[in-house]
């Protein structure tokens, strides 16, 4: 009887270690080796994690782990923009799990600096390499004096086209936006199945850049004063633009598809839509569909502007390498930020292979990169006709430090808009109440213009 | 699990009285029983008592962008009940409610009856095929339906061609609420039929036959004899499904990748909650929204076992 009970309790003592022992072996375990996507070139060398989930990156990291002996990258790719935002996010929250470097796209990189979650680089030598990014391209990673990132791709907007369908319905490349929409009525009235184009309720920074195109700037915010915070967002330049692109849906002469759904993506390529406004990495994103219409042509042009006289570039996207608070050599992964994206070999990779905009001024300026011809396009020199000139007119661009609710807001309200629940100005302000309530209630100061 | 429900709905267990003599061999008896429930004890409060404690202990700091951490008592709960957002979910899971948990048992109770009077190989087959949409994984099963509902892959598109007609946009605004309902129903009908059935296999026939010979038929013996016997079945099946429908979080979350306009962060609390916690970092909030449903749940399950306490057994 005694033998027994010994035995009962010493397999419920060692079930019980084993179960609670096992979980917290494992994550320590995590936190101390972590592991990655990569092989590690030199293995003695001191470790840079690195999250990312740039095309072809795998590459890049290979070629940078080969050439330096002084540092290597342990690369993970941690999900696509949101995902790994989440798990970013809980990083933070948990004060443990970070990796040194991590991929963020400039929409989001005041939310997460507010959070203290990134270090500001100019104290690791940030301003050493500015001199090789554009004015806007550093703007969008700055904020003040601050820098919190190192510029990587970028999102120059122009408007891709069906050339087979343009030219079969006899409509000519609009250059305004007034163009556009008589090209717009042309094409319905002339049998086309399509839309000349689909304007997502779910568009969230290409929607906000359509704003900005006329002069929209709904945030200003610069984190050395982080209580206080502008919000514009029911101005008249929004506004209008709101309102040309529903009064386009209700005569049904665009679409009001969710973007980044598969449906979308086979519309994208199908003849669904005969014009796909889209960012630099745009060629790319297309390229990878599936269900093409194997009879398309491809052009590329300038996005069509409101003021012909004073045209406005805008952006979509575009990434950056930030260093995370929980860094374990600072200096270390701040030359890793400045340095992955940093030579014309990696850039050729990121080009050719993962079909990214270069932001770094000796590749993006390069003569390789102006006569690059695209096959996808008929051999047309994307770059030289459209995309260069984009992104050198642009500015940059300030955004929330709470840009994940302001978006989610505005396709609530966008939805609303073009679904005729409401009008288009009443969605705006609508829009603009919600998010400045929300913004006091996180105990800013809001200025409301 | 079926066999514990068995339990529940045959006999109640027949209470022996054991003289209280406290001796050492029942003390000991005593403390191999604890032994015996260790492990999952410990599990239980490490994976359950624990987090629960931390998410309560959360809630009740508020953390804000522009500001740090502080101790807010009950603020949270006040702003909470206070937030349109999280009572247009309660409301928007209790319509659910209305809908999807008569509509689940109704199936269910109909279809376990059928296949109780029958005894052919089909009805085997049938009991299987009913139940296959429960073995599949939530998540895949609304990836399925995603798919299902697609306006360009569907095959709905193409049936409906068929017949000349357009099929209609299951991921609308308008049609989203029965596109779910539907989803549910299907993997759980399955389940809650199984749990039926084998209470229905629980009774003793000698009861059919003493109805038999009263003259009752068998439309009769289904609505007269089998379905009061095993009500509190009913009533346990009825509080999984609202405590699962209160708590609708894998499909809409699954399928707001088809329909991100529609199935916004805050359609039901749960998802709010989600939201809150993970895209805008309100880990404090997200707790205190995922307590507040918490009540909501213990509530509405409360009131339903209130309501039917003579059926369910359990009074």
């Amino acid at each position: 009887m005694e033998r027994k009970l010994l035995a009962a309790v010493t397999v419920a003592v060692a079930a019980v270690t084993a179960l609670t022992g096992c979980g917290s072996s494992s994550t320590a375990g995590a936190a101390a080796k972590a592991t990655c996507t990569n092989k590690i070139v030199k293995a003695d060398a001191p470790q840079v994690t690195v999250w990312a989930w740039y095309p072809a990156f795998q590459e890049v990291v290979d070629l940078f782990n080969t050439a330096h002996s002084d540092v290597q990258i342990c690369w993970t790719n941690a999900g696509q923009g949101n995902d790994e935002y989440t798990k970013f996010s809980t990083t933070i929250e948990a004060g443990k799990g970070a990796p040194d470097v991590v991929m963020l796209e400039s929409e989001v990189l005041s939310s997460f600096a507010i959070r203290k979650a990134l270090l500001d680089l100019t104290q690791f030598g940030a301003n050493d390499v500015k001199a090789n990014y554009t004015e806007g391209a550093w703007r969008d990673v700055s904020s003040g004096s601050a820098v919190y990132a190192i510029p990587v791709d970028g999102g120059p907007m122009g408007m891709l086209y069906r050339k087979d369908i343009f030219d079969k319905y006899g409509v000519t490349v609009p250059k305004t936006w007034d163009e556009f929409a008589q090209a717009a009525k042309k094409l319905s009235e002339g049998g086309f199945k399509g839309k000349i184009a689909d304007f997502p309720t779910n568009g969230r920074a290409f929607t906000q850049a359509l704003f900005a195109q006329k002069g929209a700037t709904p945030y200003q915010f610069d984190l050395q004063k982080p209580t206080e915070v502008t919000v514009d967002l029911a101005d008249s330049g929004s506004k209008e633009v709101l309102k040309y692109w529903t009064d386009l849906a209700k005569q049904k002469h665009v679409a009001t598809d969710e973007a980044f759904t598969a449906d979308y993506n086979t519309k994208l390529v199908n003849g669904s839509y005969a014009v796909y406004l889209a960012a630099a990495w745009g060629p790319g994103y297309l390229k990878g569909l599936t269900g093409a219409d194997p009879t398309a042509i491809w052009q590329a042009a300038p996005v069509p502007q409101w003021d012909p006289a004073a045209p406005v570039q805008i952006n979509w996207g575009g990434s950056a390498f930030a260093v995370t608070a929980q860094a374990r050599d600072k200096a270390l992964s701040a030359k890793v930020a400045k340095e992955v994206f940093g030579t014309q070999e990696a850039w050729k990779i990121g080009i050719e292979k993962g079909a990214l905009f270069p932001l770094w001024k000796p590749m993006l300026e390069s003569g390789y990169y102006k006569n690059l011809a695209y096959p996808f396009f008929g051999g047309q020199k994307i770059n030289q006709d459209v995309f260069l000139a984009a992104a050198a007119g642009y500015k940059g661009f300030t955004f929330s430090p709470f840009q994940n609710f302001a978006y989610d807001k505005l396709t609530e309200q966008v939805t609303a808009a073009s679904t005729g629940k409401k009008s288009s100005d009443q969605a705006l302000d609508d829009l603009h109440s919600t998010v400045v309530k929300y913004a006091k209630g996180q105990g800013f100061t809001v200025t409301e213009k | 699990m079926t066999t514990s429900i068995v339990a529940t709905s045959g006999k109640a267990p027949r209470k022996t009285l054991r003289p209280e003599r406290p001796g050492s061999l029942h003390r000991r008896r005593q403390r191999v029983g604890w032994l015996f429930v260790a492990p999952f004890t410990a599990v239980f409060i490490a994976f359950l008592i624990v987090p629960l404690g931390y998410a309560f202990w959360l809630s009740l700091h508020t953390k804000s962008l522009a500001f740090g951490t502080s101790f807010t008592w009950f603020e949270n709960y006040a702003k909470v009940l206070d937030d349109p957002a999280f009572v247009r979910g309660v409301v928007r899971v209790a319509a659910f409610a209305v809908v999807m948990v008569p509509l689940q048992i109704l199936l269910a109770l109909s279809v376990a009856l059928v296949l109780d009077t029958l005894t052919t190989r089909l009805a085997a087959f049938s009991r299987l095929m009913i139940f296959v949409p429960y073995a599949v994984p939530a998540v895949i099963g609304a990836m399925m339906w995603g798919f299902l509902y697609s306006p360009n892959f569907s095959p709905a598109n193409g049936l409906f061609e068929f017949f000349g007609a357009q099929a209609p946009n299951f991921l609308g605004s308008d049609s989203i609420f029965w596109s779910l309902v539907n989803v549910v129903t299907w993997q759980w009908v399955g389940y809650y039929m199984i749990i039926i059935y084998s209470a229905l296999q629980g009774v003793d026939p000698e009861i059919y036959e003493a109805a038999r010979l009263d003259g009752a038929g068998g439309w009769q013996t289904a609505i007269r004899i089998k379905t009061p016997i095993i009500s509190s079945t009913l009533v346990l099946i009825t509080v999984f499904s609202l405590i699962g429908t209160l708590q609708f979080f894998n499909e809409p979350q699954v399928l707001q990748a088809v329909a991100p306009s529609v199935l916004i962060p805050e359609y039901t609390p749960n998802m709010y909650s989600f939201a809150q916690a993970f895209s805008y970092s309100a880990f404090n909030y997200a707790s205190a929204i995922s307590f507040s449903l918490g009540v909501v749940v213990f509530i509405g399950s409360y009131l339903f076992l209130f309501l039917t306490r003579k059926r369910s057994g359990l009074s």
